[in-house]
């Protein structure tokens, strides 16, 4: 067995890995993202909503970050375009929260006020609309709607491009990847040896961003990320001429025309498709736009998201082998250009930021010392 | 293209293939009608807008979508004809809500 | 809601055979199908044919009504033109997403069945050349389909390119229906019968040999027949005008209103594969087929296949693999003890041996050359997103190292026909950039539903309270 020595091992290749070694692909060949291609993962079964309104209550550093990352997205795409020579179909239209009844009106805009009166944050531009407003955007609109909130900063993109546009400018870019598992990981005298199920790799940092495989792995190098289960189920119709200018939280029509409905939250990890969850989406689908019912629904898939006890993201660097890092969040595709544009050169200048200080695994120890 | 057997003992079915009247037979599928008709194409492509027609007329393939009274993407090899059915070919994409629910 | 006892998926040999069965030993059985009339692919039409010359269709061909009339006596509840879009495991039964009928006047909604036999039969292997997507292009089923339906056949320039039984009986079929075909072009490389000649042992007493052998001189008699073709394709502008094909690098080119392409079939999977079935790869047959035992039974507790579908055997096998499989659902289900099972069964596992002699042979003489099986180039592997054989190449190579990836790169197989059109094709390609073998790669994951259906039918799903509560928002 030969062993492979870099700089930098990232191990798990889906949008966060990919992501954050775009953001360090000029390492080209000294960077190597080890990624086992679990069929389920996040990356390859997400909605592709690039989505700020209504995130961060509760950690209000998060509501800046997710900001910064909408605002930031552009320049991703450009770079995508540029140097994978792949459109990734970026939106930024805005995006419709819709309400289905005067109590879920309510809820959001108590929400919406909570979150914004949270010392320090950063105001995004979204505001409650009437039906009658929401009718205006959107004729479609079916009699159960009530209303809803507006973000300006909201749009979508097309996430299983994003991903494949990743990996076709890393591949340009020299980046070596690894179709392997990691099963161990343990510090040496130099950095980190990685034993994968098809051979050893020796790395001076190494960054955990395995997904689900992030728990077990970050455990090897200090670091404690606890993930709770969470699966979600897409359906996705046929392509139809582009009706919908903006994106709703949960439809959303692809610039191929394809209208996509999302996304339930089931609490286990597989990914089998349960039909009756099928079938409520389909229901709550056609509360919104009634319209859809005579849409052909071409096909479905589910799978199981990477979320923390809070929600929010893990940023952290070992304290005890300070080259060791972990990211496991949520909202993969809305912080890809965060992760690509900041995070990366911070993890390659050797520490995080000041500013990801709120992320770091530590609120989770009381978790455990529970579990 | 196409040709009936001389020696067929099914009735006749008339259908309406893009606006114009076509003689079709009892037990025809619709995508049976448009290929007697002289028609191999059912509909540009939503992709590229490439023609396409019936191609294994046992429901598999799905590149002999039409319309059919008004519904858009039906495979046409699936589909019986009956009297007074309107066939119409197809561009693309549907616009939303254009089907029978 | 009722719930029968088997659910029939599939009114082809195996499946009417399986209903047969079944019902005779007093169980209830519900056939769903998705034609309009039972008989499957081989036996189609065969109760409504407008077809009045019945040697055109050969001998073969009537059989069916010797398998229609029983199974139309036997009290099986009989759902033509209704198509099994979904099924689910519930506490007590599955629940089958069934939606049928016209537009407008569809029927739908949910059924209830003890066991699950799925009789989905065959598909014909898509292989795809450059021009394949060209109106004017069709399967040799497809031409079949419509003599026996419709009484329809080929006009103008006629070729047909490929290889394998379903290749010469359609030959056959047009030829005694008074079309001339103007070239076939046989696609089997140099050499390969030599190959399969190891198995020809078994083949001497296939009762394929002598009939098989009877219609490919009959059709030679009347047509030129072009061997060793290693390359074809069709071209034209809006429709097909003409096929160039290669033999020995060499091409020519020749004038066609209507190309009829086969390279045999292989199995229709996505039913078993959806409901979580295992698969695995035949490598004699280049195809992914449910793993079973020699009953029909499935990775899956329930679920049973029967016909083509666990692999390609043809009709004889079928019928037999039917009655296997329905004894198998009897005795699960406490009507018959094993005993009882075992003495049933001893016919039919004589007729499925001699029905399987000579397959190793047909197998090996007819799977397609690699050149078919692994395209290059701009070809559309993926018909409805139209995915090119180049672009599936270069996703693996960028690191979509398994079908999922590999279709979530570049939405091959995520079009209608939800992948049946290049699964095969798909496994080729990403065996052939990584260097491995089809049989080391993980099954594809298929999904529900199997056939679009509209989001009001998805919706019709009966509800269930803690799947109601995971689409819930914002309460
Ligand atoms: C239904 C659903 C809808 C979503 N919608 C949105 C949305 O609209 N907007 C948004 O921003 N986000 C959305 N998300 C979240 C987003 O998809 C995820 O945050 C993101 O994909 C996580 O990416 P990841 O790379 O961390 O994890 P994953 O996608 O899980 O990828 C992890 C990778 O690591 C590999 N791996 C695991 N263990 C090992 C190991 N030991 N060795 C080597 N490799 C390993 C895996 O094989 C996998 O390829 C959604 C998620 C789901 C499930
Ligand atoms: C196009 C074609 C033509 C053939 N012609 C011949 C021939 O002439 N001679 C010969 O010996 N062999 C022929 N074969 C081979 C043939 O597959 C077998 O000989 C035989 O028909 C297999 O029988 P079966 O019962 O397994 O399935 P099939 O006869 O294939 O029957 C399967 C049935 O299941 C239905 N079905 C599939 N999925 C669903 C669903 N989700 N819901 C409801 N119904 C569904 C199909 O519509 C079909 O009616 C042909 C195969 C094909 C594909
Ligand atoms: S011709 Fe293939 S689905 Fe109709």
């Amino acid at each position: 067995m030969t062993t492979q020595r870099i700089d930098i091992a990232i191990v798990g290749g889906g949008l966060v890995g990919s992501a954050l070694a775009w953001g360090m692909r000029a390492l080209g060949p000294r960077l190597a993202v080890l990624d086992a291609s679990d069929a389920h993962a996040a990356s390859q079964g997400n909605f592709g909503l690039v989505w700020a309104q209504g995130k961060g209550l509760g950690m209000p550093a998060y509501v800046g970050w997710t900001i910064g990352s909408a605002r930031a997205w552009p320049q991703l795409a450009h770079e995508l375009r540029t140097h994978a020579g792949v459109d990734v179909a970026l939106e930024q239209t805005g995006g419709l929260h819709p309400c289905l009844s005067q109590r879920e009106m309510e809820s959001r805009a108590d929400r919406l006020e909570r979150l914004h009166a949270q010392a320090g944050v950063e105001r995004c531009d979204v505001r409650m609309l009437t039906r009658d407003e929401a009718l205006a955007r959107l004729p479609a609109l079916g009699p159960d709607v009530a209303g809803g909130s507006f973000g300006a900063l909201d749009g979508h993109c097309n996430p299983l491009r994003l991903l494949a546009a990743l990996r076709t400018g890393l591949r340009r870019a020299g980046v070596v990847r690894t179709h392997c598992r990691v099963e161990a990981m343990a510090p040496s005298a130099d950095g980190f040896r990685l034993l994968t199920d098809r051979g050893e790799v020796a790395a001076e940092r190494v960054v955990v961003a395995a997904g689900r495989g992030t728990q077990r792995l970050a455990g090897m190098v200090g670091l404690s990320v606890p993930l709770v289960e969470n699966s979600g189920e897409v359906l996705v119709l046929e392509r139809m001429r582009r009706f919908l200018p903006f994106a709703l939280e949960t439809i959303r029509q692809t610039d191929e025309g394809a209208v996509l409905l999302g996304d339930s939250h089931e609490p286990r990890t597989d990914a089998a498709l349960d039909v009756a969850v099928l079938g409520a989406i389909a229901r709550r689908a056609l509360r919104v736009i009634p319209a859809l019912a005579s849409a052909q629904v071409v096909r479905a898939w589910a799978a199981s998201r990477v979320l923390t006890p809070d929600g929010f993201p893990v940023y952290a660097q070992s304290a005890a082998y300070p080259g060791a890092f972990a990211v496991a969040c949520h909202s993969g595709v809305t912080l890809a250009a965060a992760h690509a544009l900041e995070l990366a050169p911070a993890i390659l200048g050797g520490s995080l930021p000041a500013a990801l200080a709120p992320f770091a695994s530590g609120r989770f120890d009381h978790v455990r010392a529970a579990a | 293209m196409f040709a009936r057997l001389p020696e067929t003992g099914a009735e006749a079915v008339v259908v309406a293939i893009d606006g114009a009247d076509f003689e079709a037979r009892a037990g025809d599928s619709v995508a049976a009608a448009l290929l007697a008709s002289g028609r191999l194409a059912s509909r540009a492509t939503p992709v590229s807008g490439a023609p396409r027609g019936p191609f294994c007329l046992m429901g598999v393939c799905f590149d002999c979508l039409i319309t059919i009274d008004g519904v858009p993407n039906q495979r046409a090899c699936m589909v019986e004809v009956a009297p007074g059915m309107r066939i119409d070919t197809q561009q693309g994409a549907p616009p939303l809500g254009t089907g029978a629910a | 809601m009722k719930t029968c006892d088997v659910a029939v998926i599939g009114a082809g040999p195996a499946g009417l055979v399986a209903a047969t069965t079944a019902t005779s030993l007093g169980l209830s059985a519900t056939v769903f199908d998705e034609s309009a009339s039972p008989g499957g692919q081989i036996y189609r039409a065969v109760t409504t044919t407008p077809v009045r010359r019945p040697e055109l269709l050969g001998v073969d061909y009537w059989h069916g009504a010797n398998l229609v009339r029983p199974f139309r006596a036997s009290g099986a509840e009989y759902l033509p033109a209704t198509t099994v879009w979904a099924a689910a495991r519930g506490a007590e039964a599955f629940d089958l997403g069934v939606s049928g009928g016209r537009p407008g006047t569809r029927i739908g909604g949910t059924f209830a069945a003890r066991t699950l036999l799925v009789a989905t039969g065959a598909i014909e292997r898509p292989l795809p050349f450059p021009g394949w997507t060209l109106p004017g292009v069709m399967t040799a089923g497809a031409v079949q389909g419509l003599l026996k339906s419709s009484a329809l056949v080929p006009a103008g320039r006629v070729v047909l390119a490929g290889s394998g039984p379903l290749l010469w009986q359609v030959a056959w079929q047009l030829a005694s229906a008074g079309v001339a075909i103007d070239r076939v072009l046989e696609t089997i490389p140099r050499g390969r019968l030599a190959e399969a000649m190891r198995h020809a042992p078994g083949f001497m007493f296939s009762t394929y040999l002598a009939r098989g052998l009877e219609l490919i001189r009959a059709v030679r008699r009347r047509t030129d027949v072009v061997e060793h073709v290693a390359e074809l394709q069709a071209r034209g502008d809006g429709r097909v005008e003409s096929v160039r094909f290669a033999v020995d690098g060499e091409w020519t080119e020749v004038p066609a209103d209507l190309v009829v392409i086969s390279h045999g079939v292989v199995p229709n999977v996505h039913l078993p594969a959806a409901l979580g079935c295992g698969l695995e790869w035949n490598p004699d047959q280049s195809a992914f087929q449910p793993v079973a035992d020699a009953w029909g039974g499935t990775t899956e507790e329930g679920v049973y296949v029967a016909g083509d579908v666990a692999g390609i055997a043809g009709a004889q096998a079928a019928e037999a693999r039917g009655r296997l499989a329905a004894l198998a659902i009897a005795n699960a289900l406490g009507r018959i003890d094993a005993a009882r099972r075992d003495a049933l069964a001893a016919p039919a596992q004589r007729a499925l041996a001699t029905a399987l002699r000579g397959r190793r042979f047909l197998d090996a003489l007819y799977r397609p050359s690699p050149e078919f099986l692994r395209p290059r180039g701009a070809v559309p592997v993926c018909r409805c997103e139209e995915v090119t054989a180049d672009a599936a190449r270069e996703a693996v190579r960028d690191g979509a190292v398994t079908l999922h990836a590999l279709k979530s790169a570049t939405r091959c197989g995520m079009g209608p026909c939800q992948g049946r059109s290049c699964l095969a094709t798909a496994a080729e390609l990403l065996a052939d950039e990584l260097g491995a073998d089809c049989a080391a790669l993980a099954p594809p994951s298929i999904r529900f539903p199997l056939r679009p259906v509209t989001l009001a039918e998805v919706a019709a799903w009966p509800s269930r309270a803690d799947a109601e509560a995971c689409v819930v928002r914002g309460e």
